[in-house]
């Protein structure tokens, strides 16, 4: 097949165009009335190209993507299950996609009534007393509910607390929240199994502690079995405990974080509730709080009445706003149809799936990497590279050995805890063929590793593309088309 | 392996130093520049700037790290190595030729504080 | 266990028991403290069959009002062309993640590039990100951007003409980030520029954000201000609308470092919100401030042309608490309907779509003050968003306009009404519109 490598810029053609509209007949062009200082001096390059231009372009980028719909993706914490296509046409029915955010409440009894309905519905799969679904995104969520944290010290004239601790293996998107969130970091260390070290804890829950925040199971996918005692810890000392959803997976139908003593938690949507990670998002960051911290959620907030109509409203109390309107909607309605599909039984096995399928590869492989970790993890767990290291074959070559395969690779360097860490989530959408297939792939690779390891090293070699020049690109930075052609003049 | 220079002293966090009078060189060790990798940019101080010991003066970024540079002096920077905006990766070529600023020092007693060439060796031995 | 998203048959789950050598599920989680172990019901109804749940789908989107939209303030009600969702359901963009691996992402990637070229061209700034939440979080983040890039400066000036929407979402960040925010009052509709040089004086300012068209709809004249900003050493940034660019002069002509808003203008159904688009662009001085992800052109070990994420070092994953944003998942696939509305509508169409837009506001603006019960609200130029005055009951207009399926325009109190008009009115609608207001009870 030919390799198509055109930018929609290299077959734009004057004059061509991709758009039909009515003609005016409003019988004066305003737009000339605007005072010329005001307007645009010079016109901007777009593309001039046919509808059918249009769409195979796209479709022959399509081609170039590897998905979820595509093949197996055990991208480690990323939760990359089956995105259902029932959510995606749910999503878009007019009755929903038509929908202006300020339409009076009455007009929009359905949405609103789906926005109350879905926080409620987390709220009962995460123990805990409400949601706001404002949050665009994990990140998002993070900030809010550490927002959330800050005020509920601020509300009561704790203002010293402005410090919140993160373990030393957090994925630096908490510190980063934290960071913006105003909260300086402080981290606590983790044992050699990657748990939390309640001897290290003890010492920094001092009065000037907002709070901590945690993932349960942790970053290398293994339960905090500790958990009471570090909430019972945190409490005393006046601060909160705030859960990051990330890795809520595996508790799905097995445990809820309210319940293990978590104030505010954030869910990503596209994570545990099967909505689709769209090259990047929109993703969605709902944040769940216990019941004393209900006030301090974001503006605007869904509310019902006695009579069972829903209303927009806001709270004095909030901490603010972190939206311009309700969230991404769309993404929160193919959550909402995941929920209803599975309903109150189905939903319990996620969990329990998920953590049988991360063992079953865990199992299956430590014969030929490094496993750190012994023991039952959840729904995603780490190989410290292969093990046997001799021929100098890394995690990356591995990784990119796995595509060649046609296999999407785990998240590779991360935790940082390992120098060749390779974190595997196969989710439980997976069926035992697929987790055989990979890995037997994987033993594939280590044999290759250990008798010709160029092979691996080599790799990729039947992609379209390979090895690309990631310090060039960094070094002098192209960013648009016009600098691309620019640096080709 | 990474190369020490001798007649040079050293911070804790690898940055390295160059007393001559009271200008003080300032760039970061050989063994800095193989952990970060292929440098990409440097963010430099602008001359004229005040800097303070301990306090971040700049960064330098790789594909896939960044690390902020802290001033191992107090003063005010007196130049920066331009030859770096177009050129960050001279300083893997070599990084004591390829200095990033020079600052006139406020108190060049500052400078004792810091690890001379067998205890900054010692102290990459051990990282 | 089986169910249609979960494959495991018994003798799938009692082969991988074996393996794993253990006797049930429940034992890998074993470690679990008795005590937090969920017990109890889900209040969640039964599961539902793809039949149940179109028809519970059905009955629901039932009680929304599919509604004539007169009205903006952030939403917009412009023509989405067919093409894209058919595009946008290619589920090899859908169904991936952040390109992580660039030897089998470069349907993204590319797409990102693209959209990246395009947001570069309607704002006229040199480089973009690869797309924010939203606008208001956009502004925000610029807000951040400003602060960073300078060394001491802390504050940072604001117009409060900028959407109410925005301005909330910016004092929330900057009371939990630490950054003094001041508001810049308006005189007449418009940014009191003359506020700004006294602000500036005091030489603690980081940048300024303004807005193009702003709250009222209005094209604000920034004449000298991106001089006076740039004299005390401070940035500026402009709030645009992406969509108006293309006739509008632009943030980078107006002499703005960063430019940001929200890309919902692009054609993006209304969606009760989102999920919407944000964008950040800026001059290359400031790239290594820029938040989120960016893509760059490449080669590959062949000389291929290419693209991969770059400038990583930016961003959270590597600096944690030192980066200059937590962002990481953004609205990637919104940005691929941002590139392909802009592909197919190109400069002419970008240009009819703001000349019917604009011609249809006048028409109905002049439609309104003829019948001399309104005025406009501001003697401003404007595009397709403005305010008119009027001593009738906006309440009662309203509700009549409700009761024929219009959604009239937003009642901004003291007797103001701010409309929106686009290119997917008509001029019969705007008439019936009028009628309807005038219309005595």
């Amino acid at each position: 097949m030919k390799e198509y490598d055109k930018l929609i810029f290299e077959i734009s053609r004057p004059g061509r165009k991709g758009y039909e509209l009515p003609a005016d007949n409003y019988g004066h062009d305003a737009l000339a009335d605007i005072p010329a200082g005001l307007m645009r001096g010079e016109a901007a390059e777009l593309p001039e190209v046919s509808e059918l231009d249009v769409v195979r372009h796209y479709t022959n980028l399509s081609n170039k993507n590897f998905g979820v719909d595509t093949g197996f993706y055990p991208l480690g914490s990323c939760t990359m299950k089956y995105n259902p296509k029932i959510n995606e046409e749910v999503a878009a029915m007019p009755e929903f996609a038509e929908i202006h955010p300020l339409q009076e409440a009455e007009t929009a009894q359905g949405a609103l009534e789906l926005y109350y309905n879905l926080q409620q519905a987390l709220s009962s799969l995460a123990g805990l007393e409400e949601f706001t679904l404002n949050p665009y995104a994990g990140a998002h969520g993070e900030l809010t509910g550490l927002m959330v944290m800050s005020q509920y010290h601020i509300s009561r004239g704790d203002t010293r607390r402005t410090k919140v601790i993160v373990p030393d293996t957090a994925h630096g998107t908490n510190p980063a929240s934290a960071m913006v969130a105003g909260l300086e970091v402080v981290e606590v260390k983790s044992k050699p199994n990657g748990s939390i070290d309640v001897e290290d804890l003890k010492p920094l829950l001092d009065d000037t502690v907002a709070g901590i925040m945690m993932t349960n199971p942790n970053t290398l996918g293994m339960f905090e079995v500790e958990i009471l005692e570090i909430a019972k810890l945190v409490h005393d000392a006046g601060g909160l405990l705030y859960y990051d959803g990330a890795n809520f997976n595996p508790l799905l139908g097995k445990v809820r974080p309210g319940d293990m003593g978590f104030d505010i938690m954030h869910i990503n949507l596209h994570k545990t509730f099967s909505t689709p990670h769209g090259g990047g998002g929109p993703g969605s960051g709902p944040v769940g709080v216990a019941k004393h911290l209900v006030d301090l959620l974001p503006n605007p907030r869904v509310k019902k009445d006695a009579e069972g109509k829903f209303y927009v409203t806001g709270d004095d109390r909030s901490l603010g706003s972190v939206s311009t309107f309700f969230g991404n909607f769309g993404v929160m309605m193919k959550a909402y149809a995941y929920i209803l599909t599975l309903g109150r039984n189905n939903i319990r096995n996620v969990g329990p799936m998920a953590t049988l399928n991360a063992n079953y590869i865990k199992e299956s492989l430590k014969d030929a990497y490094k496993l750190p970790i012994e023991g039952p993890c959840k729904h995603e767990f780490v190989f410290d590279g292969l093990l046997d290291k001799s021929n100098g074959v890394t995690t990356l070559n591995v990784a990119k050995r796995l595509l060649d395969y046609g296999f999407h690779a785990p998240t590779i360097y991360f935790p940082l805890l390992f120098h060749e860490s390779m974190m595997i989530e196969p989710t439980e959408t997976e069926s035992k063929e697929t987790l055989d297939e990979f890995i037997d792939v994987m033993h594939r690779v280590a044999r290759e590793a250990a008798e010709d390891p160029e092979v691996v090293k080599r790799a990729p070699v039947t992609t379209a593309i390979s090895h690309p020049d990631e310090t060039g690109a960094a070094k002098n930075p192209i960013l648009s088309y016009r600098s691309l052609k620019k640096a080709k003049a | 392996m990474s190369t020490v220079k001798d007649d040079l002293r050293y911070a804790e966090s690898h940055e390295w130093v160059k007393l001559e009078g009271d200008i003080a060189t300032v760039g970061i060790s050989d063994y800095a520049q193989h952990a970060l990798g292929d440098i990409v940019y440097v963010d430099m101080p602008e001359v004229g700037d005040e800097v303070e010991a301990g306090e971040v003066f700049g960064a330098v970024e790789s594909v896939k790290a960044a690390s902020d540079l802290l001033s191992p002096v107090s003063g005010t920077v007196e130049a920066v190595n331009e030859i770096l905006e177009d050129a960050p990766e001279s300083i893997n070529a070599d990084a004591y030729e390829n200095w990033i600023m020079k600052v006139k020092v406020s108190d060049p007693a500052e400078l004792e504080a810091l690890l001379d060439a067998a205890a900054y060796a010692k102290l990459c031995e051990n990282e | 266990m089986s169910n249609r998203f979960i494959p495991h048959t018994d003798s799938d789950i009692a082969a991988m028991l074996k393996r794993i050598g253990v006797a049930t599920v429940d034992d890998l989680y074993a470690d679990i403290p008795e005590e937090v172990v969920f017990k109890g019901e889900y209040a969640l109804p039964e599961g539902m069959s793809e039949i149940e749940l179109r028809r519970f789908f059905k009955e629901l989107g039932a009680k929304n009002r599919r509604l004539t939209v007169f009205a903006g303030g952030g939403a917009y009600d412009h023509y989405s062309p067919s093409v894209i969702p058919h595009l946008l359901e290619r589920s090899e963009f859908y169904t991936a993640y952040t390109p992580y691996q660039p030897e089998i992402s470069q349907g993204t990637l590319q797409y990102i590039f693209e959209y990246q070229s395009m947001i570069s061209e309607l704002t006229g700034m040199e480089s973009a990100n690869a797309s924010m939440y939203d606008g208001a979080t956009a502004t925000a983040e610029v807000m951040f951007m400003m602060v960073a890039s300078s060394r001491k400066k802390n504050r940072v000036l604001v117009s409060s003409t900028i959407s109410e929407r925005v301005l909330e979402v910016v004092r929330t960040y900057a009371r939990f980030h630490g950054v003094e925010l001041t508001e810049i009052p308006e005189c007449d509709g418009v940014t009191d520029l003359k506020a700004i040089p006294a602000e500036l004086a005091k030489g603690d300012v980081a940048g300024v954000i303004v807005p193009t068209p702003n709250r009222y709809g209005i094209i604000e004249d920034y004449t000298g201000l991106a001089d006076m900003v740039h004299e005390a050493k401070a940035l500026l940034g402009i709030n645009a609308d992406p969509s108006a660019l293309a006739v509008l002069r632009t943030p980078a002509e107006w002499g703005a470092d960063i430019a940001c808003g929200d890309g919902q203008t692009l054609g993006m159904p209304l969606q009760f919100g989102g999920p919407y688009l944000g964008y950040i662009a800026c001059s290359n001085s400031m790239l290594r401030k820029m938040p989120g992800r960016v893509v760059g052109a490449t080669v590959d070990a062949s000389g291929k042309r290419c693209y991969v994420l770059t400038l990583q070092a930016r961003e959270q994953h590597i600096r944690r608490q030192k980066a200059t944003s937590n962002i990481c998942s953004n609205q990637s696939l919104m940005a691929l309907y941002a590139t392909i509305y802009v592909a197919l509508m190109g400069n002419d169409g970008l240009r009819e779509v703001n000349r019917l837009s604009c011609d249809g506001a006048h028409y109905l603006a002049g439609r309104l003050v003829e019948s001399g019960k309104f005025r406009l609200a501001f003697d401003k130029p404007f595009l397709k968003e403005f305010v008119v005055k009027t001593d009738l009951d906006v309440k009662k207009i309203n509700r009549r306009l409700l009761d024929a399926g219009i959604m009239g325009g937003l009642d901004l109190g003291n007797g103001m009404i701010e409309f929106a008009v686009t290119e997917k009115r008509t001029r019969e609608e705007i008439d019936k519109l009028v009628t309807l207001m005038l219309q005595e009870d």
